[in-house]
């Protein structure tokens, strides 16, 4: 039975991170000239000014391993007893660094001048603190209820067929589930279920009207990954076979990642190499599919939206994921003159609360401070209203506006186009 | 007899320590294993690593604060130091007699001066950051500060013996160069080399997912 490490254990998240130490990493420790430029593109070191923000020092003790035991000096100094192993002292100390003040958003590994991906490098050390014990309980929470209950937030399948009647009620469509041989099958976070459950409505109206065979999976209705946050690649495995395996037995075509950044890094990009295989159907994002149809004249929409709006792009899905046109595409649909945030697509700054961040209660001072970097991209183009495709950037952005007592609406892209769609079937007005 | 001693023996022996050491250095990080990635990619990794490889030598876009003083420092120590290190008229002298067996036009004297004055001025300008900058001085380590003084120490009793012409600082540079040939394997110096697998491999990486990176 697979369980998430609570006790900690030293000596095993050790062996663990000695295992993480790949030719990657072993390259990119070789060629850090320990320039410090990746402090400028990481909002925890801009937003606080404490240099153990640096991104590289982030990963000190995978550095101190590979240094002591990789390298002909630190091998040198170990036979004579001269400098010093980890010690969990050391594993207790990084917790903070590997955790609370890293989102995993890869903007540090775009700045890097020797190329260093240093969120690659984060990831792989969470493999060993979480091994290790060594994660926030939030995250530790998560995952068990992931493992156990098949949903971080502990969402059941009768929840969602809850939500599924309301949607059915509110749009006199039926919302299809366990459809054999559909062609997409669609997975949708927790945050979405719970918080955003108009997400469900509007993909239910556009699908009807685009005219798309789709399913839900009573299997595996949960795209977000735990496993993936917490660093445990067990986990993170075993979230993503039940997806796979729901496909497969249903034989759809292809899986939809939903708005959600960690749900499709894991099942995109990083699914296949978990359960060591390649998949045997697609997997698309949301908004890949949303642009299709929108190409293939199946995803009419009508009027403009007169809001002063912009769009902040979720790290996973633009920077680390590749989905950067599309959303652009979509919303020029509806707010063809829309203004871009200073930094944006591939450049654009974290909301603060990716990776993990959001459910470790511990960060949460942290996660607000960090947060003043979107509080001046917003104010700096004075909108009233930011759509955004992750569900997770959603709600850690309404609260950072909350805290900031900022008067920006927060909407989710999907629902906007809903909104606007060309269709019999309007968007329930909001009560 | 010294400086028959440190262009004859020690010479030798410390361009096989560097030759041999970066050698296995090599081998050391492209054995630890890579597994392939299984994911379907939008396209191929390869014209990324590439674009990385170029990309990276200047600053990302929208990306000024701090790079620019490391961007500007940075060229003026690389460029000064490769100058001197290829167009230097004692280097091309020694490189075509002891080494390759072939030479080239020595840089003019005023293009020394110069290249000499960038690759100080630049190689100051870096270690004062990294001694005057909070976040360079937490992650900086012993090599950091041994890499940049053994280097400095290089070109200075270069310039030294090639303006002075005297036998005994030619001795001494060439001392200085074999120490840095022998440290530089096990050092951060191995940048110079490894810097290509760094970027490539992240540049094939988002590559392989439609980022530019």
């Amino acid at each position: 039975m697979l369980t998430v490490q609570t006790e900690h254990d030293f000596d095993r998240g050790v062996a663990v991170l000695r295992d993480q130490i790949d030719t990657k990493v072993a390259a990119y420790f070789s060629s850090c000239v320990h320039c410090g430029l990746c402090a400028e593109a990481c909002l925890f070191y801009t937003e606080t000014g404490d240099p153990r923000y640096t991104p590289i020092y982030k990963v000190e003790p995978m550095r101190r391993l590979w240094q002591r035991e990789h390298t002909f000096l630190g091998k040198l100094g170990k036979a004579l007893g001269l400098g010093s192993d980890l010690t969990a002292d050391d594993f207790a100390n990084w917790q903070e660094m590997t955790y609370d003040s890293c989102t995993l958003c890869g903007r540090c590994s775009m700045v890097c001048p020797v190329g260093n991906d240093i969120a690659y490098m984060i990831r792989r050390q969470r493999e060993a603190f979480a091994a290790a014990g060594y994660s926030p309980e939030g995250l530790q929470g998560a995952s068990t209820r992931a493992l156990e209950i098949g949903s971080p937030m502990g969402v059941t399948l009768k929840t969602l067929k809850a939500q599924i009647d309301h949607v059915e009620e509110a749009t006199g469509l039926k919302v299809p589930l366990d459809v054999q041989g559909a062609d997409y099958m669609l997975l949708l976070s927790s945050m979405e279920v719970v918080n955003f459950p108009e997400t469900i409505e509007s993909l239910t109206r556009i699908f009807e009207s685009a005219g798309v065979s789709w399913t839900l999976a009573s299997q595996a209705f949960e795209a977000t990954n735990s496993g993936i946050q917490i660093g445990d690649s067990k986990i993170a495995a075993e979230l993503v076979g039940r997806v796979v395996r729901a496909a497969e037995e249903l034989g759809v075509k292809s899986v939809v990642s939903p708005e959600c950044g960690h749900a499709y890094m894991a099942i995109r990009w990083d699914g296949p190499n978990l359960i060591g295989r390649p998949y045997r159907f697609e997997v698309v994002h949301i908004l890949e599919l949303l642009d299709q149809l929108r190409a293939e004249g199946r995803l009419k929409t009508e009027g403009l939206d007169d809001r002063r709006l912009t769009y902040h792009d979720p790290c996973q899905i633009a920077r680390r994921g590749g989905v950067l046109a599309e959303p652009r595409n979509l919303l020029h649909m509806v707010a063809p003159d829309y203004p871009e945030m200073s930094d944006t697509g591939r450049m654009n700054w974290c909301c603060g609360g990716g990776g993990g961040v959001s459910a470790n209660e511990g960060a949460e001072d942290l996660r607000l401070t960090a947060f003043k970097r979107k509080k001046r991209q917003l104010e700096a183009l004075n909108v009233d209203t930011l759509v955004t495709a992750c569900a997770n950037c959603r709600i850690v952005i309404e609260e950072g506006l909350e805290h900031y007592e900022m008067d920006i609406q927060v909407t989710g892209l999907t629902e906007l186009l809903a909104e606007h769609l060309v269709s019999p079937h309007k968007p329930t007005p909001p009560t | 007899m010294f400086l028959e001693f440190v262009e004859g023996p020690l010479w030798y022996a410390s361009a096989a320590i560097f030759i041999f050491g970066v050698s296995l250095r090599l081998i050391e990080v492209l054995t630890r294993g890579m597994p392939p990635d299984l994911s379907a990619p939008r396209g191929p990794g390869w014209p990324g690593a590439l674009r990385t490889l170029f990309s990276r030598s200047w600053t990302a876009e929208g990306f000024t604060r701090g790079a620019t003083f490391h961007l500007v420092a940075g060229y003026m120590f690389h460029i000064g130091l490769f100058v001197l290190l290829l167009f230097a008229a004692p280097h091309v002298v020694f490189l075509e007699e002891r080494v390759l067996g072939f030479g080239w036009t020595p840089a003019p004297h005023w293009l020394f001066i110069l290249a000499a004055d960038l690759a100080f001025a630049g190689l100051a300008l870096l270690w004062l950051r990294r001694v005057m900058h909070p976040v360079m001085r937490k992650i900086s380590t012993f090599d950091d500060h041994a890499a940049a003084i053994l280097t400095f120490i290089v070109m200075f009793t270069g310039c030294m013996a090639l303006l002075m012409s005297h036998e005994s600082l030619r001795a001494i540079h060439m001392l200085t160069v074999c120490l840095l040939l022998i440290y530089f394997p096990f050092s951060r110096l191995m940048h110079a080399f490894t810097f290509f697998l760094s970027r490539g491999f992240t540049g094939a990486a988002m590559a392989r997912k439609g980022v530019q990176a």
